[in-house]
């Protein structure tokens, strides 16, 4: 054993040696290493930050909403549905909600009108995400004015700007009164945009659910689990989308490292040579460079890792938000929980340090199997 | 199929690695037909030195297919939530009837890399490679495993679906969900389950200590060693996790892995694999040991993956009465 | 010591460009004596001296070594009977650039294992035996071509090998540097160890240090004595 470990710890040191004297080349080479694992990881962490926040905010979220469909699209609901559903045992309440889109051509912008169902807001103003406050140049106090559905001007004056917090989902929010929200819209006082269900036993949601299917069957019903496990799937697609596409630049990388590891200078050649000529075996010459690109892999991996760390959390993910966030005119401005998570780690490794491996063992190989007579012509 | 990154990650390493795998098969079948080492011709020194590369490539394979089953159970288990009805990996692994056969041939594919590097280790210490053959043709026979877990493993992605909101109508009829029944393995006794797991670690420890003592009867630690490991896992689905969790009722190999668990579950597979695996490298190398070239050679090796395979056999005993020890569970009522 | 028969050693084999630079060599180097190989360059004697030194294979023909018989030895353990047994001084020196002098010495010993200390230590020992102390430090690119031949001598015996293979030892050497590396030949006999070199220096063949002459002409032994 020791002896083992003496062959190694020489060998490393030659390495770290090796690799120092080639300062240049070896510094090239994890530039580009570290860019390479500073973009994926970031691809990675921003999602990953994402969902987890995604997946806070549906905590709070109704595990049960109804929503009325007719021709298979969405409708108001009726008021006296709540009180079918109220009688269907298991269900421990069961409320409206008053929400939709608004269009503001001034702004160019979606928002989201809401009525609050855990805050008053009086009839003629608002509360506003701050996505809307920044859109709009307005602070609390100012006037906003829309057109409601029959032309005529709804005028709210801005009682508060909701902070930063949650900005993910409260950006572009814009919360009303229900009698502003009924003229805006024009929607009837016994029609609801949904209705949200609680449950008394979280057991039975499938089961209350069944039967709220079967009391009112031209509604749809949808689980919180169900919303959490399409965002789910959906982040994880768009994440998966963005490293397809960025497996060009790790097949460029590939061949990148492919072509620093089987173009060796004269000197290094030389140096192999020597190696060889001295009593190193060939398995000793391919250990050495084995783990001189370790050296350059850990090395990278981690300041790539740390880079793609401040990337997210620190510098706001400037470069990939708007693909993984989605697509939206108004995009809130928030600061990410930070994360890390095993599984990604170890993902990553195989979409960096893997392929930089396999790209790099053949001409290492090549460089190996020199003839030890060959520094004797 | 899902679009996710591990599950990318997983379809490249063990795409790549069956690649690198088949590609060493018209090689290696130049080895078998023409190895001949009294050649003194530069066609003979260059399929020489063409080993050193099968032996690096098949060392990679062997480290990414190990990361890879880590990786593959890590995802499955972290997946459960796309599925309805799947509470861990094992939900995630029944949803599709290729996820088990994934499992099992990335085992597989493990403990065969495994054996094969032991084999080259033994034979590169005989001075004429008196196994150099059987090496390569053992490599061209480890070819289609890889092959077959790599397509086994897409179809298993392929056909997976996640049980997402769909616009047209409600989804809480999108499928029954997956129902984790107990099979055989996870309703064998208590009793008998630790009784046999005392009985075949205590077989595979002597066999062990038999080859450490008398540098023989490498083959029957080898054999123990694989029903110590079917023992073993047997006894982790039916007894110990439950010990882990404190519930009767709830035996499943993955959630030991698990946070919630304190990742206590490597403590079990590591020391089990090495065991397993050095158990069957020491059978390959006392095999071996009878060529003349390696009589002297392939004993040490034999013994001293026989050490390490007694030690991770003991270890993992060890770590299995610990957890069994320090649970409040109570299975076994002692009548004084 | 060391038995050749029959030995041939051909070049791209097969390819039009093939050429046998040994045509069958009948030899016997005698332990703890010093033999020089001549003749004009492209004779042969430095392939030769590759067969002996087990730095290639021989293409037919058979290298024995006390009694064993290597010529079909695969490279892994050829290379392990090199480290051990042979030491070699090269025509450029070959040191590694970029290292110091002892650094250089110690290479040969890195896949060996043994312990890190001792090892510096005694290639320091080394290097002041042959009065290459004070130059330990320096890097290998700044020293003489004296002075790099003396690393490369101290490189030779850091495995402590019986045999050191010198090829063209004296081709970059003035002649007073030229006796010193005699000097120093004649201490590694008496140190009991087989040396071999290569060499069209008169001075050197005619050297009283050496026992034996082999004489080589188009990849066979013309005269031996």
């Amino acid at each position: 054993m020791p002896v083992w470990l003496n062959r190694q710890r020489a060998l490393l040191d030659f390495a770290l040696s090796s690799l120092g004297r080639r300062l240049g080349k070896t510094l090239g080479l994890a530039v580009v290493y570290t860019l390479i694992v500073a973009v994926l990881a970031s691809v990675m962490l921003f999602s990953h930050a994402i969902r987890r926040e995604a997946a806070q905010v549906l905590a709070g979220t109704p595990e049960l909403l109804v929503q009325r469909l007719v021709a298979g699209r969405h409708d108001m609901i009726p008021a006296e549905r709540l009180d079918a559903i109220r009688a269907v045992r298991g269900v421990k309440s069961a409320e409206g909600r008053l929400w939709g889109y608004l269009f503001d051509p001034a702004a160019a912008a979606n928002y989201t009108l809401m009525v609050p169902a855990d805050r008053v807001v009086e009839a003629g103003s608002a509360v506003v995400g701050s996505g809307v406050a920044d859109v709009r140049g307005v602070a609390v106090g100012d006037l906003m004015s829309f057109r409601a559905h029959d032309g005529n001007l709804v005028q709210f004056r801005i009682k508060d700007v909701i902070d930063n917090d949650s900005a993910l989902v409260s950006a572009d929010l814009f919360l009303v009164s229900e009698t502003d929200f009924r003229r805006l819209f024009g929607v009837p006082a016994d029609r609801f945009t949904d209705i949200v269900v609680a449950v008394r036993n979280p057991r039975e949601v499938r089961t209350v659910a069944e039967k709220i299917d079967a009391a009112l069957p031209d509604t749809r019903i949808i689980l919180r689990d169900e919303i959490l496990r399409t965002y789910e799937s959906v982040f994880d697609w768009r994440e998966g989308i963005l490293l397809v596409l960025l497996v060009g630049a790790i097949l460029a990388f590939a061949i990148f490292a492919w072509d620093k590891a089987s173009g060796l200078s004269a000197e290094e050649k030389r140096e192999i040579g020597i190696l060889k000529a001295v009593g190193w075996e060939t398995s000793d010459v391919i250990r050495l460079k084995a783990m001189e690109g370790t050296v350059v892999s850990l090395g990278a991996f981690l300041a790539g890792y740390l880079l793609a760390y401040l990337h997210v959390f620190h510098w706001g993910a400037a470069l990939f938000a708007p693909v993984l966030k989605g697509w939206a005119v108004m995009y809130p401005e928030f600061q990410l929980t930070p994360f890390v998570d095993e599984l990604q780690v170890a993902t990553l490794f195989f979409f960096t340090v893997f392929p930089y491996t396999l790209a790099t063992v053949v001409p290492i190989w090549r460089a190996a199997t020199v003839d030890p007579d060959q520094v004797m012509r | 199929m899902l679009f996710q990154p591990a599950i990318i990650a997983l379809m490249l390493a063990s795409g790549l690695a069956a690649l690198l795998v088949l590609a060493s098969v018209p090689f290696a079948w130049t080895v078998v037909r023409r190895w001949n080492l009294a050649d003194g011709s530069e066609a003979q020194l260059r399929m020489e030195r063409r080993t050193y590369l099968v032996a690096t490539l098949l060392k990679i394979v062997m480290a990414a297919e190990l990361a890879a089953l880590v990786l593959f159970v890590f995802n499955a288990d972290r997946m459960a939530t796309l599925f309805t009805g799947a509470m861990c990996a094992v939900g995630t692994l029944k949803v599709d009837p290729w996820g088990f056969p994934t499992l099992y041939l990335k085992l597989a594919v493990f403990f065969l890399a495994g054996c094969w590097l032991v084999l080259d280790h033994v034979d590169n210490r005989g001075w004429d490679y008196p196994l150099i053959r059987v090496k390569y043709a053992a490599l061209i026979l480890l070819a289609p495993v890889l092959v077959g877990s790599a397509v086994v493993q897409g179809a298993y992605f392929m056909g997976l679906r996640a049980d997402v909101i769909t616009s047209c109508c409600s989804t809480l009829f999108s499928g029954g969900g997956v129902t984790v029944t107990s099979n055989s393995v996870a309703s064998l006794p208590h009793g008998l389950a630790l009784s046999l797991l005392a009985g075949s670690l205590a077989a595979v420890l002597a066999s062990g200590a038999v080859v450490l003592r008398w540098r023989r009867c490498g083959w029957l630690h080898a054999l123990l060693s694989v029903a110590a490991f079917v023992i073993g896992m047997s006894a982790i689905i039916s007894t110990i996790s439950v010990y882990v969790y404190e519930m009767p009722h709830h035996h499943c190999p993955f959630c030991i892995l698990k946070r919630e668990y304190g990742h206590i579950g490597y403590a079990l597979y590591v020391p089990l694999f090495v065991g397993t695996v050095c158990g069957l490298g020491a059978g390959i190398a006392g095999w071996a040991g009878r060529r003349p070239s390696l009589s002297t050679m392939a004993p040490l090796v034999a013994r001293s993956l026989a050490a390490w395979s007694v030690g991770g056999y003991a270890l993992f005993g060890l770590v299995a009465l610990w957890l069994i020890e320090r649970s409040h569970l109570i299975l076994f009522e002692v009548v004084p | 010591m060391i038995h050749l028969t029959g030995v041939k050693k051909a070049f791209n084999q097969g390819r039009a460009n093939e050429f046998w630079a040994l045509k069958g060599i009948d030899l016997h180097v005698a332990q703890g004596k010093v033999t020089v190989f001549r003749g004009p360059s492209g004779s042969g004697k430095t392939t030769l001296l590759t067969m002996v030194g087990c730095l290639a294979r021989p293409t037919s023909g058979r290298v024995k070594l006390k009694e064993r018989d290597i010529s079909s030895l695969p490279e892994r353990f050829l290379t392990d009977i090199r480290r051990s047994t042979f030491g070699f001084v090269f025509q450029n020196f070959n040191l590694l650039k970029g290292i110091t002098a002892v650094e250089n010495v110690m290479v040969p010993a890195y896949p060996l294992g043994g312990d890190h200390g001792a090892l510096r230590h005694r290639a320091h020992e080394l290097l002041d035996r042959l009065e290459m102390g004070p130059k330990a430090k320096s890097m290998a690119e700044w020293l003489s071509g004296g002075e790099a031949q003396r690393v490369a001598i101290a490189r030779a015996l850091i495995n402590d090998p019986q045999v050191v293979i010198a090829d063209e030892p004296t081709a970059n050497l003035d002649s007073a540097r030229s006796a010193q590396f005699l000097d120093i030949v004649a201490e590694m006999k008496r140190d009991g160890r087989t040396i071999l070199m290569t060499s069209h220096d008169p001075l050197v063949a005619e050297a009283g240090v050496v026992d034996h002459v082999v004489t080589m002409r188009d990849g066979v032994v013309v005269e031996a004595r």
